[in-house]
């Protein structure tokens, strides 16, 4: 009851735990450099001088599984990957989310034959799925700011 | 429910069936069993293997002694999946099979199709289809130069290539309202004309590249780290580049002056006047050397083809093989019916087989399409560079050191969807 209002010339802001972690995890998410297909070239093009992620916080792209926080499923899964997505997927500390990009991982697209799993979601979990084939840059960004929003209402109990 | 619990109730797919050792066994030498040398898989998760590709590596401390490909890892069916749709619409499919040259992949499909029906295209597309064919090639390449550089810890490079890449997809977009998969070119020519303002976003291209490019080769050809990490690695001799089936850039860096657009001119390239470069030393330098020097190659056909661009219409007149433009379906019962044919049923192709191949970034990009009389391909199947280039990995490696073994990679220019496909 105005505390901040007294307290604001010392520069500080009450808030609850769970929101200022939440905020956190948003802020500095880790996607795993990892690209199956088409797909990996329009994230390539989400990282790149025209779209640059970075203005999210996601310059970062780490190579080990381990370090990273979101998994971009960016391309086709076929039947020979699956088996390895999902042991990155394991690999990856909690907290961890899912973008399935593409039509391909999210349904099959316009694959449907013997080689292409019908969706990653039969392997992982998702948590966003962003339509397009290949879905834009923009689109991709749209998906993963969405997956903020969806973060920030998250309960810090459901990682613990 | 939280992330972990979920992940724990969904299908999981298939446990991996380990191989006994013993079917290994034949990949690695003597001294792998004794435990001297270290067998090493990498990928197919990792950075610099520009996909899914899966090494499975011997090292001698740091050298590799052998190195075996292990492909499949994006394998999508699309040729079996050809076969149950029509010419028209199995056309979709080759966009995606090389994605770094979509364009180039519609071209060496209609170009198949338009052999086996006997297909005229107009000269506007014929032309039309060239300059997006260079742009594609180019915007290739730059993926190619800004990941290749990234690899060899050049990260400036690729934020560069990215930017001229995306005044091509733009140009793209313009065209066909998607910046990858256009499926621009039909059978038959063009889904729809160029549209306004396109020369003029060629040519705005055209003026802004030449310079780009030089900038580019300046920034590399002055750093001494790119120097030492590509002069003389990945040697691979003209024989044996022809042995082992390289075309495109890889072989042209060996010194082997083979190109499908001089060799077997199609789409009127024997109309434009270009170089073909070569290297001498067939290393990582020397593929990068062609590369650059291609991208130039390329702007001069398109400058040229721009110069002859001739007016007129961008699809064949042949009702039956190529839909009616729009504006006649509201008038015309025939434009309706033919309309309705084409998109419901297809056009039937006589029996017969057809080999078309072209020039993709990559080197030969072929098309096999055979015709059993049926408005479906009985049987499709590219010959794609990737595939055959993948195949000299080992040659080239052997010897080097795993650093190295990065840029060899780098500079074959492997895309998994087209060797997988």
């Amino acid at each position: 009851m105005g505390v901040e209002g007294k307290l604001g010339q010392l520069g500080v802001v009450t808030t609850t735990l769970e929101k200022m972690v939440n905020w956190g995890r948003t802020r500095a998410m880790w996607p795993m450099l990892f690209g199956l297909a088409c797909c990996a070239i329009e994230m390539m093009s989400a990282q790149a001088s025209n779209y640059d992620m970075s203005r999210f916080g996601m310059e970062l792209m780490r190579a080990s599984p381990r370090q990273s926080d979101l998994m971009i499923v960016a391309g086709r899964v076929s039947r020979k990957m699956a088996p390895v997505l999902r042991r990155l997927y394991d690999q990856m500390p909690d907290p961890k989310w899912v973008v399935a990009m593409g039509d391909c991982c999210s349904c099959g697209g316009v694959f449907n034959n013997y080689a292409i799993v019908p969706g990653v979601d039969e392997v992982v979990p998702v948590d966003v799925y962003v339509a397009g084939c290949p879905p834009r840059p923009e689109a991709l960004i749209h998906g993963v700011l969405s997956l903020h929003e969806k973060i920030q209402a998250e309960k810090i109990r459901d990682w613990s | 429910m939280t992330g972990a619990e979920r992940a724990g109730t969904v299908y999981m797919s298939e446990p991996e069936k380990e191989l006994p050792v013993d079917e290994l066994k034949h990949l690695v030498s003597e001294r792998a069993l004794t435990g001297e040398t270290m067998v090493l898989n990498m990928g197919p998760q990792h950075p610099s293997t520009h996909g899914v590709l899966r090494l499975l590596l011997e090292l001698d401390g740091e050298e590799v002694i052998n190195c075996v490909p292990d492909i499949g890892f994006l394998h999508t069916g699309i040729e079996k999946n050809m076969e149950s749709k029509t010419y028209m619409k199995a056309l979709v499919m080759t966009d995606r099979m090389d994605y770094l040259n979509n364009l180039g992949n519609n071209l060496a499909y209609c170009l198949a199709v338009e052999k086996l029906v006997e297909l005229d295209v107009p000269p506007r597309a014929q032309v039309a289809r060239v300059i997006l064919a260079e742009l594609q090639r180019i915007a290739s390449h730059l993926v190619w130069l800004g990941t290749h550089a990234l690899d060899l810890a050049a990260m400036s490079l690729f934020l560069y290539c990215f930017r001229e890449r995306e005044i091509i997809l733009d140009i793209f977009e313009m065209c066909s309202g998607a910046r990858m998969m256009t499926t621009y070119i039909r059978p038959g020519g063009l889904w729809r004309d160029l549209p306004d303002g396109f020369e003029e976003a060629v040519r705005a291209f055209l003026k802004l590249m030449p310079g780009r490019i030089d900038d580019y080769e300046a920034m590399l050809d002055k750093n001494p780290l790119w120097l030492d990490r590509t002069q003389g690695i990945g040697v691979v001799s003209a024989e044996q580049a022809l042995g082992w089936g390289l075309t495109g850039p890889a072989l042209r860096g060996s010194g082997v002056a083979l190109d499908f657009r001089k060799a077997q001119p199609y789409s009127g390239y024997e109309l434009f006047d270009f170089d073909v470069p070569v290297g001498s030393r067939g290393d990582v330098y020397d593929r990068y050397k062609v590369r650059m020097e291609e991208m130039r190659q390329s702007l001069r056909i398109i400058e040229q083809a721009l110069e002859a661009l001739p007016a007129g219409p961008v699809r064949s007149n042949n009702r039956k093989f190529v839909p009616p433009p729009r504006s006649e379906l509201g008038h015309s019962m025939e434009a309706l019916i033919h309309h309705f044919k084409l998109w419901t049923e297809g056009f039937s192709a006589p029996k017969g087989a057809v080999y078309v191949a072209v020039e993709s970034p990559r080197g030969e990009l072929g098309c096999y399409l055979e015709g059993d009389g049926g408005p479906k391909p009985y049987r499709v199947h590219f010959r794609t560079p990737s595939f055959a280039s993948m195949q000299v990995l080992p040659v080239m490696s052997k010897g080097h050191l795993v650093a190295d073994l990065v840029a060899i990679i780098g500079s074959v220019d492997i895309v998994l969807g087209d060797a997988d496909r």
